[in-house]
C-alpha cells in the first residue's frame, strides 16, 4: 500500500446530489479514482455527465454530499469555506476556457493573483512570477494587459498563474476550447512539457484529440465512471 | 499591511478603469463634505458677527434709555429717564459699578459764520471710553468740567473740520444755544457702527460736539423747542441714556432686572427701554447654535445622498463583476477577501470625495467673496435690497468642521459599502464563475 503522499489527490466514493425544482439531482454517482504524482489525466463525458460537477469537486469550489477528497492526507470534503478558499490559494492551479484573467492587471500581476490570497507575495515569490512568464513565453510582456494579449497568450498567462503556488495538481478545463489548431497544440506541447517536468495534470474535456494527448482518460456517464483507461 | 497597500493598489486600479462613474460618486461625497464645510463657514461667519455686534456693546453693560412715547400721550409734561432715577439706581442698586448718564440734543454749532447741525452729547469723562473714542488732540472731557460745570466742549473730527477748515480748533470757542464753550480736545474719527446707543442701528459719532452734562442741564436745560412749520413743540427730557456697567458678568440679567423696577416705579408712561447685551449675546448664541444645527443637518443630508451614491455604485459594480468576484474566489480568495476589497473600494471613493471636499471646504472664503463680487456685478440692485448682516457675510472656517467631515465622509463610504460588498462575498464562486 502506498503512501498518501505518493498521490495528488484520491478520490474515494464521491457522491454529488442536487435538488432541483423539488427533485433531487444525482450528478455524481459513487465515483472513485486516484490520482498519482506526475499523472496527466483527461476526464471526458457527454453533457450531464457529471463531468463539470467532478471539475468543481476537484478544484474544491464545492463540497460533496458524501464521499472523500483527499489532497494529499487533508480531506478536502470536511473542509469549511474558508479553508477551502485556502486550499484552492495554495494547493491547485486552475486553468479555464475562457482564460480568466483579470482585466485590470498586467501579466505579472495576474501571475500574483493566488499569491496575493495566499498571503504570500514577498519579492522572491515576485521574482518567481516573472520566471514563469518568461517559461510560458511572455517575458517581454509582463506589463501587458489581457486585453493586448492574444487568446494563447493569455492562456499562458493562466498556466503561469496555476503554477505560481506551486500546486499538488493542475486543473484544466477545456483548455484549449476557444483556441485555434495551432495554438491549440502550442498549449498541448506546454501542458505535456509540464508534466514531463513531474507536474500532475487533470484536463476536463470533450475533444478526443486533447485527450489523446495524456496518459489516461476517464470516461463518464450518468455520474458514474464509464471507463478508466491508461494508454 | 503589505496585503492592505496591494488592496488599495489593487482597488485604485479598479476604480481607475471607470473613471467617469468613480468620478461622479467620487462628485457626490465632494459636494457632501464640501458643503458640511461651507455651511458650517457660513453659520459660524453670520453667527460671528453678530455675536461683535452685540459683544461691543459690553457684555457688563445695561442700557437705560428714553423712548420718546406719542406726543398726545406726553402733553406738555416731561419724559423719560430723570436725574431722579439716576440717583435712586445709583444710591439702591448695589451691583452697579458706574453709571453714565448721557443726554443727546440736535444742535446748531457755530463759529463765527460757519455753522452746522450735529449731535450734542453731555457726558461725563468715561463716555469717551465706552464709546471706544479715540483722543485726537487736547483731552476729553474731566471730572473737574464735570463738577464745575464748565462751558468746555470736545469736537469729534468732523465737527472741528466743519468749523475750523483751517486746522488747529483747540483753546478756540464755538457758539451753541447762544452760549460760548472752549475747545478743549478732538477725537479721532470712529467709524460709524453699532454704538452705545442702546438701539442696534448705526450711530454716527462723526458730527458730534461733548459737553459735560451738567453744563448741558444747567446752560440749556431739560426742555428743546422743536419748530417745525405751522407747529412748535416741547420736548422735556433729562436724560437720554443711563448706561450701567455691572461689577460682575455674572450679575447682569439679575441687575437688569432690578434696574427696570427701581426705574418703572416712577414711571407711568412707557416712556423707557432696557437693552441688555449679555442677554442679547446670549440669545445670538443659541440662535448660532440652531443654525449651525440646521445648516449641518442639510450638509449631513447631502452626504447621505452621497453615501447612497457610493452604494449604488458599487451595487452596480458588484453585479457587473461577478464573474471576476468568481475568478479570484476560484484562485483562492475567502467570502473576507471579497468583502475587503469592496470595501476599500468604496472607502477609497469615499476618502478621495472627502479630501476634495476639504480642499473646496478650505477655498470658502475666496469663492464666496467672489461669488459676492459677481452677485454686485449682475444684480447690483437686488444685492442693495440685502440686509447687511447677509451681504457682507464672511464665513469662518470652523477648524473642527474639517475632521468631522472628513470621518463622516469615510463613515459615509463604510457604511454604503458594507452591504455591496456583503452581497459579493455571498455569491457562490461556481455561479459566479459561470456569470458573463
Amino acid at each position: 500500500m502506498p503512501t498518501t503522499s505518493t498521490f495528488a489527490a484520491q478520490i474515494h466514493h464521491l457522491y454529488k446530489d442536487y435538488v432541483l425544482g423539488g427533485e433531487t439531482v444525482h450528478a455524481l454517482r459513487d465515483v472513485s479514482f486516484d490520482v498519482p504524482l506526475g499523472d496527466y489525466i483527461s476526464i471526458m463525458g457527454p453533457s450531464g455527465s457529471g463531468k463539470s460537477t467532478l471539475l468543481n469537486l476537484l478544484g474544491c469550489l464545492d463540497r460533496p454530499t458524501a464521499g472523500n477528497f483527499l489532497l494529499g492526507e487533508d480531506d478536502v470534503s470536511q473542509f469549511s469555506d474558508d479553508e477551502l478558499a485556502e486550499t484552492r490559494a495554495t494547493r491547485i492551479g486552475f486553468i479555464f476556457q475562457s482564460y480568466n484573467l483579470l482585466p485590470a492587471l498586467s501579466v505579472v500581476e495576474n501571475i500574483e493573483v493566488p499569491l496575493y490570497y495566499s498571503g504570500r507575495l514577498n519579492p522572491a515569490a515576485r521574482a518567481r512570477c516573472r520566471e514563469l512568464a518568461d517559461m510560458v513565453g511572455l517575458g517581454p510582456r509582463l506589463e501587458h494587459r489581457p486585453s493586448q494579449l492574444s487568446g494563447g497568450q493569455q492562456q499562458r498567462v493562466a498556466i503561469a498563474r496555476s503554477l505560481v503556488n506551486d500546486p499538488r495538481f493542475i486543473l484544466a478545463d477545456e483548455p484549449t476550447g476557444n483556441l485555434d489548431s495551432k495554438t491549440t497544440s502550442e498549449i498541448l506541447e506546454l501542458l505535456a512539457r509540464l508534466n514531463a517536468e513531474g507536474r500532475t495534470i487533470i484536463i476536463v474535456t470533450h475533444e478526443p484529440d486533447v485527450a489523446e494527448q495524456t496518459q489516461r482518460t476517464i470516461v463518464l456517464r450518468d455520474g458514474q465512471i464509464l471507463s478508466d483507461e491508461r494508454r | 499591511m503589505a496585503t492592505w497597500i496591494r488592496t488599495i493598489q489593487l482597488s485604485v486600479k479598479s476604480l481607475l478603469l471607470h473613471p467617469l462613474r468613480s468620478g461622479l460618486t467620487v462628485l457626490g461625497i465632494f459636494i457632501g463634505v464640501a458643503s458640511v464645510i461651507w455651511l458650517l463657514a457660513i453659520g459660524e461667519g453670520i453667527g460671528q458677527k453678530a455675536q461683535q455686534q452685540y459683544a461691543s456693546l459690553g457684555v457688563q453693560n445695561i442700557i437705560v434709555r428714553t423712548i420718546k412715547p406719542s406726543s398726545d400721550e406726553v402733553g406738555d409734561a416731561g419724559y423719560g429717564l430723570t436725574r431722579n432715577d439716576f440717583v435712586r439706581l445709583v444710591a439702591t442698586v448695589p451691583t452697579i459699578e458706574e453709571a453714565l448718564p448721557i443726554r443727546v440734543l440736535s444742535q446748531e454749532f457755530r463759529h463765527k459764520t460757519r455753522h452746522f447741525e450735529g449731535r450734542l452729547v453731555g457726558c461725563t469723562p468715561q463716555y469717551a471710553e465706552v464709546t471706544a473714542l479715540k483722543q485726537d488732540f487736547g483731552r476729553f472731557i474731566s471730572d473737574a468740567d464735570l463738577d464745575g460745570e464748565r462751558n468746555y466742549c470736545v469736537l469729534a473730527a468732523e465737527s472741528s473740520g466743519r468749523l475750523f477748515p483751517s486746522g488747529n480748533s483747540l483753546g478756540k470757542q464755538i457758539m451753541i444755544d447762544d452760549e460760548f464753550y472752549v475747545v478743549v480736545g478732538v477725537m479721532k474719527p470712529r467709524a460709524p457702527s453699532a454704538g452705545i446707543g442702546g438701539s442696534l442701528a448705526a450711530e454716527d459719532f462723526s458730527r458730534d460736539v461733548y459737553v459735560p452734562i451738567t453744563t448741558l442741564w444747567r446752560r440749556i436745560g431739560d426742555m428743546v423747542v422743536v419748530t417745525k412749520p405751522g407747529t412748535f413743540q416741547r420736548d422735556i427730557n433729562e436724560i437720554s441714556q443711563i448706561t450701567i456697567r455691572v461689577d460682575d458678568r455674572d450679575r447682569v440679567l439679575q441687575t437688569a432686572d432690578i434696574v427696570r423696577n427701581t426705574v418703572a416705579q416712577e414711571h407711568t408712561l412707557a416712556d423707557f427701554g432696557l437693552t441688555v447685551p449679555l442677554e442679547l449675546l446670549q440669545q445670538a448664541e443659541t440662535t448660532r447654535l440652531m443654525f449651525m444645527l440646521f445648516l449641518g443637518m442639510i450638509a449631513a443630508i447631502s452626504l447621505v445622498v452621497g453615501g447612497i451614491g457610493i452604494m449604488n455604485i458599487m451595487l452596480a459594480t458588484v453585479t457587473e463583476r461577478t464573474h471576476e468576484i468568481g475568478i479570484r474566489r476560484a484562485l483562492g480568495a475567502k467570502r473576507r477577501d471579497i468583502t475587503r476589497q469592496f470595501l476599500v473600494e468604496s472607502t477609497v471613493l469615499s476618502i478621495v470625495g472627502g479630501l476634495l471636499g476639504i480642499l473646496g471646504g478650505l477655498s470658502c472664503r475666496h469663492l464666496s467673496l467672489l461669488l459676492r463680487r459677481a452677485l454686485e456685478h449682475w444684480f447690483p440692485t437686488q444685492m442693495e435690497a440685502l440686509p447687511d448682516l447677509v451681504r457682507t457675510i464672511e464665513p469662518q472656517l470652523v477648524s473642527w468642521s474639517i475632521p468631522l467631515a472628513f470621518s463622516i465622509s469615510v463613515v459615509v463610504g463604510v457604511v454604503f459599502g458594507v452591504y455591496p460588498a456583503l452581497r459579493a462575498a455571498r455569491l457562490d464562486p461556481i455561479e459566479a464563475l459561470r456569470h458573463e
